[in-house]
């Protein structure tokens, strides 16, 4: 069965490339508040002048995926053109209990929680729908987390193209170094998507990656 | 503290088991607050659908997921093709396990 699976993708694979689609569609995975719906926000903002979705310091605020289609990316001598997937936050564990934390109710903290769930299940299925992804980590953040693994896995996998951005690279204690170390075989591209920096070697290198 | 109850599935009996067996075996496992040792993990795909019906079990119950800590798969291009990168992995219920430490070749896990 895996290997019919393989097989098919491959012969997707292939076959998209042979009769080359308009726009390559791009994840933007990551664990929830990596910063992945402020980096969609930002990418959107520089190339179409819009937005993608809120954001907040409460985790699993996107909890549904959101598309962009035919996002142009250009700079000196490169251009690409994408469809922007902005997904929930993969986690393994959710616990209503944390939401309350962070000062909502009872209820509130439940519904939120039971959404987040589904968003999870929801990237995941996204998956099989794509061409690359740009996998968000906080460079503050231990990168050795088994949702990073699995994203990671899951690319490898697939021969699907993938780049590491090390985001919020403004804090304190920011280290893209401890991510490249965790995942030598990517490369990795260090940024802060709230404050814009370093975005030019982002988009540079996203166009050389998925063109 | 109570009792804590470790199973250690051997990489023959994870061979032999579909992957709905392998991820029903664990849930089922550590939602009874037990501790799951794999000696040969699941691989990505496995991985990502555990994840899924951890999500399951989190909506549908009274459960809070899972911690899961495995070792990072080996970087070689040849291991990926050989299918070789499946390492020990430990599981256990989030409320009950905390991972303390996590470094290429060592996992530190606390459990309560």
């Amino acid at each position: 069965m895996a290997l019919l699976a393989e097989l098919k993708e491959s012969l997707s694979g292939w076959l998209g490339r042979v009769f080359k689609r308009k726009a390559s569609r791009i994840g933007i995975y990551g664990p929830p508040n990596a910063g992945k719906t402020t980096l969609a926000n930002r990418i959107l903002m520089d190339f179409t002048g819009e937005t993608i979705g809120a954001v907040s310091s409460i985790p699993h605020e996107t909890r549904r995926v959101r598309r962009r289609e035919g996002v142009t990316i250009k700079g000196d001598g490169y251009s690409v053109t994408l469809d922007i997937v902005d997904t929930p936050g993969l986690a393994t564990k959710i616990d209503f209990h944390d939401f309350m934390s962070y000062g909502l109710a009872e209820d509130e903290a439940k519904r939120r929680a039971k959404e987040a769930t589904e968003g999870v299940i929801e990237a995941i299925k996204w998956m099989d729908n794509l061409d690359g992804v740009l996998l968000v980590m906080d460079s503050t953040e231990d990168p050795y987390t088994q949702v990073n693994v699995t994203v990671v896995g899951n690319m490898e996998a697939r021969r699907l193209p993938m780049l590491i951005v090390a985001n919020k690279m403004d804090l304190p204690g920011a280290s893209a170094e401890r991510i490249k170390g965790a995942f030598p075989q990517h490369t990795v591209v260090p940024i802060s998507a709230l404050k814009g920096k370093n975005m030019e070697l982002l988009y540079e290198t996203i166009a050389s990656r998925f063109g | 503290m109570g009792d804590v109850q470790i199973n250690m599935i051997s990489a023959n009996k994870l061979q032999s088991m579909s992957t709905m067996d392998k991820i029903r075996l664990i849930l089922d496992d550590v939602s009874k607050g037990r501790i799951v040792i794999l000696e040969k993990g699941l691989d990505p795909r496995e991985e990502a659908q555990l994840i899924e019906h951890t999500m399951l079990k989190i909506r549908d119950s009274q459960f809070y997921g899972i911690e899961i800590q495995s070792y990072p798969r080996s970087p070689s291009p040849w291991s990926i093709l050989r299918r070789d990168g499946n390492r020990l992995t430990v599981i256990g219920p989030a409320d009950r396990m905390k991972t303390v430490k996590r470094e290429r070749d060592v996992i530190e896990a606390i459990i309560s």
